[in-house]
């Protein structure tokens, strides 16, 4: 019969009786956020290879400065941009996504995790003695998450016609726009898709379509609206990281096609 | 005069040798299977219970013999029965109902009762401890007791007046199913133990808790409640020292979904009163306060 001494008390960072690798799932969630941070940074001061044809690289929709037969607004900067500073159109944009995935219910319990080790996983010691949640500054802000709730449902509207757009190839003969299928018509569909599932399916707009309603069997249409984000919500970990990994992959297919170092290839 | 055994005691007699011949011949076969059978074979394994009063104390190691379908609670009443008569283990139903032997089995909060030693590494000692949220009181028993006194500042149900003039109330199946998920729970305060607020930061008093924000999700979003709780969720009750962890969730034994049904829902209904500008001038223009937006717009 052996005997270890333990003090029932506060545990130490990393310290834990579980004997599964707890440390795997913060870690992956680590690599692969800092791996889409630093890429889409690195992409979105390029200013170039975001468009390849009728294709054009999420991370730069919607074109709103650009010379590009993609742009909203022709020219290389805007007016109240002071000429110092290191300009790209998608800068303009990505707060927004970025603002989303990052005050996301799903990604707010995933990095706080992976980064900041609050909790490092479940039943794991924690490295700060103090705590104090999301109820004061800067933390508090992550309630805003609606807001760019609704800024996500309007990229989703410009990447959906980016999708379709896709579907459009330009024949130098004719002159005209001819219906096909390549494989960066795939690449922009998927995104839009998995795109779709993650904004869809998110907390705060089950909630705003009708969760905040205790007796939603009085709103059939608000029911149905309910009943299918809920569906989709019940998901929402697998769409949010299929949905981050696939619009980087589809920024660096338009961007290596750009360079010319991949070719896209026509299946119909 | 003795008159000796009547044919019907004779027969009653005979009866019953036979059953008795019957249990026991079952019984050997019975063991013979099991000592022949290699899924059945009685095997050793080490058990590291975590022994003493208050808060400090021991992993202690007990060996016991483990077969099928034994769970953790039968090999901590076998080591209380074999070598550790003292050793204090709260536990009722043994069907996972009452929610009484909630212990950490390897690190994680679990029901002893519904761990199945088959699930578990038996090369290496098992380790079983109380649940560290809570004070330690003997053993592997905790007092929970900060979990009941955290519920009496949830103010209770309040239905609307009645529907019928009988005083009854009428509400759609739909409209229950949402907070039936939340009536499941058991209160073996699992995910109370599991969360890093109450676990790592001893935040009882500024925060219930999953469990409890699963009851006052159960209130909140009640058909027939009309008391609007944001207000105590947002000060009292601490909702905003959740940072979605979601271990609560993985833990329930009862598989509620703690994270997404209840507490998020809940943080939402807090934004609507407390952190969207836009809902609320929208709210004053129409004239309606929260818990008229909660009830639908026909009250």
């Amino acid at each position: 019969m052996g005997t270890e001494v333990v003090q029932l008390t506060r545990r130490g960072f990393g310290q834990t009786s579980r004997r599964d690798a707890w440390w795997v799932q913060p870690l992956v969630a680590f690599i692969i956020l800092t791996a889409f941070v630093v890429y889409a940074t690195w992409a979105a001061f390029q200013n170039k290879y975001y468009s390849f044809g009728n294709y054009l690289s999420p991370f730069y929709s919607p074109l709103l400065y650009a010379n590009s037969p993609h742009a909203w607004i022709q020219g290389t900067r805007p007016w109240w941009v002071p000429g110092f500073l290191p300009f790209s159109p998608a800068l303009l944009i990505l707060p927004f996504p970025a603002g989303f995935r990052l005050t996301c219910y799903y990604y707010r319990g995933a990095y706080y995790k992976s980064f900041w080790a609050d909790p490092p996983n479940c039943t794991v010691g924690e490295p700060r003695h103090s705590y104090r949640g999301e109820r004061f500054f800067p933390l508090v802000i992550q309630n805003i998450h609606r807001y760019f709730l609704y800024a996500a449902l309007v990229f989703l509207v410009i990447l959906s016609h980016d999708a379709y757009k896709a579907f459009f190839f330009f024949d130098r003969n004719t002159g005209r726009q001819n219906f096909g299928i390549a494989l960066g018509t795939v690449v922009l569909f998927v995104n839009v898709v998995l795109l779709g599932g993650y904004t869809l399916g998110c907390h705060s707009l089950r909630h705003l379509v009708g969760g905040y309603l205790d007796r939603l069997s009085r709103a059939p249409v608000r029911k149905t609206t309910y009943d299918c984000v809920s569906c989709l919500n019940r998901g929402h970990m697998r769409w949010a990281w299929l949905s981050l990994v696939w619009v980087a992959f589809s920024d660096v297919f338009i961007r290596l096609c750009a360079m010319g170092i991949w070719h896209d290839v026509r299946l119909l | 005069m003795d008159a000796g055994p009547s044919v019907r005691e004779k027969k009653v007699s005979s009866v019953t040798e036979a059953l008795a011949r019957n249990v026991v011949e079952s019984g050997q076969r019975a063991a013979a299977r099991s000592d022949t059978s290699a899924g059945t074979e009685k095997r050793s394994a080490t058990f590291r219970v975590w022994r003493g009063a208050g808060p400090t104390g021991e992993l202690r190691d007990y060996s016991t013999s483990v077969s099928e379908g034994m769970v953790v609670l039968d090999a901590i009443h076998q080591i209380q029965a074999e070598t550790a008569g003292d050793l204090a283990v709260r536990w009722n139903c043994k069907a996972g109902k009452c929610g009484s032997c909630s212990a950490e089995i390897n690190g994680m909060p679990r029901l002893m009762c519904m761990t199945r030693l088959s699930e578990l590494d038996l090369q290496k000692p098992v380790t079983v401890e109380p649940m560290r949220a809570f004070p330690p009181v003997k053993d592997l028993v905790t007092d929970v007791s900060s979990n009941f006194r955290a519920k009496k500042r949830i103010r209770r149900f309040t239905p609307r007046p009645p529907d019928a003039p009988d005083g009854t109330w009428r509400m759609a199946q739909a409209d229950a199913d949402r907070v039936q998920e939340f009536r499941k729970c058991i209160e073996c305060f699992l995910c109370q133990d599991v969360c890093h607020v109450l676990r790592d930061h001893h935040l009882h008093e500024q925060f219930i808790g999953p469990r409890l924000l699963v009851h006052a999700a159960q209130l909140e979003m009640h058909p027939l409640d009309i008391l609007d709780r944001t207000d105590d969720l947002k000060e009292s009750h601490g909702i905003g020292y959740c940072n979605i962890t979601k271990c609560c969730t993985k833990v329930c034994p009862e598989n509620i979904t703690i994270t997404d049904n209840a507490i998020i829902p809940l943080k939402e209904r807090v934004v609507d009163k407390h952190y969207d500008p836009l809902g609320k001038l929208v709210r004053l223009v129409r004239g309606r306060n929260s818990a008229d937006r909660h009830q639908g717009e026909v009250r």
